[in-house]
């Protein structure tokens, strides 16, 4: 008998924004991402048995989406291909044009700064996923996607002093486990 | 006994430094926890750590789900369980 657990029950809640996070920051778009995360999940459960253990859940859901994001922009490539007109600036007649095309962008970010943003990602998550559920969520309204306070007191049912206890609490414990795997560092 | 008003405890200086995170926290508020900031020590470290999660956090353009963006995956996904069931 296999020695791990598959439970597809907790994948939304455990690794929905995981996957969300690592999704829109490599195609941009809100609505993309959301569809190949779902599809994502999907071809998970198709393919629920092949899983063996080796990885974690969450490895292995990623492994499956970055294929789900190379065939998106496969797709994308193929469709402009057909309607893309190439233009060559880098002739020696035109030496000197086109100039900035030529320099690199100071403000593109480097290979280097995106490891480390998806490192830092990875580390908020993590600390991220270790809160109790309630906290979690409170902290991802307010923090990540920033509502309202009343916002969130209205659609939670709670009150605002209620909020920033919860706030505060998961503060705390986000500030303590970041220092342990993130500032330290 | 007449309270200061200018004295806050530890707790509350903590509840205006969450606040003021958000951008939540008043003028008198911000004035009361900098007076407190001046001679307690706690509060300076707790102040300390929670402006570094806020900085990370910003820094990192991190995303997250919707709540209804997410029950809205729950509720696809949970079919197509049903369905392989």
């Amino acid at each position: 008998m296999p020695n791990y657990q598959i439970d597809p029950n907790k994948w939304i809640d455990n690794y929905a924004d995981y996957l969300f996070n690592y999704t829109i920051t490599r195609v941009n778009d809100r609505e993309i991402a959301k569809d190949l995360v779902q599809d994502t999940f999907f071809a998970g459960l198709k393919s629920m048995k092949n899983f063996k253990g080796e990885a974690s859940e969450r490895t292995w859901l990623i492994s499956i989406l970055k294929r789900k994001i190379i065939d998106y922009y496969r797709k994308i490539n193929s469709n402009k291909g057909k309607a893309e007109v190439r233009m060559s600036y880098s002739s020696d007649e035109n030496e000197g044009d086109w100039l900035e095309e030529r320099v690199a962008d100071p403000f593109d970010k480097t290979a280097e700064d995106r490891i480390e943003n998806s490192e830092l990602e990875d580390a908020i998550y993590n600390c991220l996923s270790k809160l109790p559920e309630k906290q979690a969520q409170v902290f991802k309204m307010k923090t990540i996607l920033n509502h309202e306070t009343e916002a969130i007191c209205n659609e939670l049912n709670i009150t605002a002093s209620n909020l920033w206890v919860i706030i505060h609490r998961a503060r705390v414990a986000m500030a303590s486990c970041m220092e342990e795997t993130w500032f330290k560092k | 006994m007449k309270k200061n008003v200018f004295f806050i405890s530890c707790e509350e200086a903590q509840h205006i430094c969450d606040k003021s995170q958000y951008g939540e926290a008043t003028l008198w508020e911000k004035f009361k926890l900098n007076i407190r900031l001046t001679w307690c020590r706690i509060t300076r470290a707790y102040t300390k750590k929670n402006q570094a999660l806020t900085k990370t956090i910003k820094t990192s353009k991190i995303e997250c789900l919707k709540n209804e963006e997410q029950q809205a995956l729950k509720k696809s996904f949970e079919e197509q369980l049903h369905q392989q069931n």
